[in-house]
């Protein structure tokens, strides 16, 4: 019980030491008129504005602020946002999914041929040292130009591209991390490689494939959400925070997507977790692990 | 296959293992250098010698886990890779080696899975072998949550759940303590006095090997060969009375002495 209470207070510490700071800069830079005292010298962030355009809003102001239409009248910013969360998470289920399903298929292809793994993990490694802003237009308008595919395609793909790679990274070592004498075990009852993969290999790999996924999950929500500053499309959080930024009246609006954007990322990562934490004993045999 | 064999040295049956002239290189070490080995049906063999003799390499000689470079391995009159192939014998290695996504039944239902055999049937085996070792209660567990010992002990009995001629023991109780070591020497004994089964066993051990086996075969340092055989004349069963006996370490120290002519 005791420790219950301490573990509440140690997770809401942070969050409370934030808003705090936040508002408490707020207050010192209104009372200095956003100035050191006794010079010239403006402080590193100025606080201005009013109503939507504050551009160091209140915290409240910023929770208020999904509660209010967001264009003068009509849908509230929340029920927008909520309808942008929808679009986004349907390219970052399908971003994980295929980067997951690639990762896999490339870690299992590595664990398998050390050719393979020497001619092309190198390549693998470098395609993640590219900015991965720098070609997002160039993907989107490619896949735009398949016209089978719907256009939100474009920014799935986008998410693809970072999720596989820590799930072949972390593919690869599960796969390896099954012990030589169990290899050998299941060689002595004259196993097929198949079945040595599926029986063994797989299942061991399983706590490092969650590993894989949990990185995996947060990485498909940057690259939905990058991948939307560069499609046409205008829908998703992305392109909602990009139409925010744009503009200097609708910077309260612009913190409130910021924070919608933060808590997608943090969910992912927590469904993939709860995932973890009602399947993964099973195959560690051990309660709690990882 | 739970028959009682009889109270003596096992019977003196054909050779169920049989190496002639086994030598095996890896790159230019010398693993193994023109050994010799009969093992007769029924009987436990010890392969007995220092760290690095090739032991081990011998063991999977006969498991045709690796091929010799030159000289013949035969398994219950067949080649090794036949042999491999009719499933002729159980392996257990240092390491337990159980998969911790299975229950321990699943365990050692897990050659049984493999080859084939109906729902039903193996968890009757399963439970017969888990009774041999006397883990009933444990059927349910996962191997984590068994001691060292314990989980042994299913290797011993997934080894055997599918009736091999013969079993093969690579060091396996090498990194339990021993007192563990000792009571599952006994319980080994038991098991093999149960199932007829014939043993080849790898062990650093001497008085492990003398109280087990019914012959020990000594192999001097790399390049191993085997350098002794020794008979080990102690009726069956073997108890704490064998391990007190003038013979017992008579025993022992002859196998040393064997041991140190080979420079081990």
């Amino acid at each position: 019980m005791r420790s219950g209470v301490r573990r509440g207070l140690a997770a809401i510490a942070l969050p409370t030491a934030l808003v705090a700071g936040w508002e408490g800069y707020r207050a010192l830079a209104l009372a200095l008129d956003n100035t050191w005292p006794g010079t010239d010298v403006a402080l590193p962030v100025a606080v201005r504005g009013t109503g939507n355009a504050q551009q160091f809003p209140h915290t409240w102001d910023v929770i208020m602020a999904f509660g209010r239409p967001y264009r003068g009248a009509g849908e509230t910013l929340g029920a927008y946002l909520l309808g942008q969360v929808g679009f986004t998470l349907r390219e970052v289920g399908v971003g994980f999914a295929l980067g997951g399903l690639l990762g896999f298929a490339l870690g299992t292809l590595f664990a398998h041929s050390r050719l393979a793994e020497r001619s092309l993990l190198p390549y693998v490694v470098a395609s993640q040292t590219v900015p991965f802003i720098a070609f997002a237009p160039i993907v989107v308008l490619a896949v735009n130009s398949v016209d089978w595919l719907p256009r939100w395609w474009g920014v799935a793909v986008l998410s693809t591209y970072l999720v596989f790679f820590p799930m072949t990274v972390n593919t690869l070592r599960g796969l390896r991390s099954a012990s030589p004498q169990a290899e050998e075990l299941l060689r002595s009852y004259r196993t097929s490689a198949w079945t040595r993969l599926w029986r063994l290999r797989v299942p061991a790999a399983v706590p490092y494939l969650f590993v894989g996924a949990k990185v995996g999950a947060t990485a498909a929500v940057v690259g939905a959400i990058v991948g939307e500053l560069s499609a046409p499309s205008s829908q998703g959080i992305g392109a909602a925070l990009f139409a925010f930024g744009r503009v200097s009246n609708q910077s309260v609006q612009l913190f409130a997507t910021v924070l919608v954007a933060a808590a997608l990322g943090i969910v992912s990562y927590l469904a993939v977790s709860a995932a973890e934490r009602a399947v993964a004993w099973r195959f560690t045999g051990r309660r709690g692990a990882s | 296959m739970l028959a009682t064999r009889g109270a003596t040295t096992p019977a003196s049956g054909a050779g169920i293992v049989s190496l002639r002239g086994v030598s095996k290189t890896f790159g230019a070490t010398v693993a193994l250098q023109d050994v010799s080995l009969e093992v007769v049906e029924g009987g436990f063999v010890s392969l007995l010698g220092p760290s690095g003799c090739g032991k081990s390499t011998l063991l999977r000689a006969v498991a045709d886990l690796v091929t010799p470079s030159t000289g013949s391995v035969e398994v219950a009159g067949k080649t090794a890779s036949r042999a491999r192939d009719n499933r002729d014998y159980g392996m257990v290695f240092q390491a337990a080696t159980l998969f911790d996504w299975r229950t321990i039944r699943r365990n050692v239902e897990l050659p049984l899975e493999i080859m084939g055999w109906p729902k039903a049937r193996r968890r009757e085996r399963a439970e017969q072998m888990l009774a041999l070792v006397g883990l009933t209660e444990f059927a349910d567990h996962r191997p984590p949550q068994l001691s060292g010992g314990m989980q042994q002990r299913v290797a011993i009995a997934r080894a055997l759940a599918f009736e091999p001629r013969l079993l093969l023991m690579d060091e396996p109780f090498g990194a339990l303590d021993e007192i563990t070591r000792e009571r599952l020497n006994d319980e080994l004994l038991a098991v093999w006095r149960r199932t007829q089964t014939t043993v080849l066993f790898v062990t650093h051990s001497i008085p492990e090997a003398v109280f087990l086996s019914s012959s020990v075969a000594v192999m001097s340092a790399r390049p191993g060969r085997v350098i002794a055989e020794i008979a080990v004349d102690l009726p069956y069963p073997r108890t704490v009375e064998t391990r007190e006996s003038p013979r017992y370490f008579a025993l022992v120290t002859e196998v040393r002495e064997a041991l140190r002519s080979a420079g081990a």
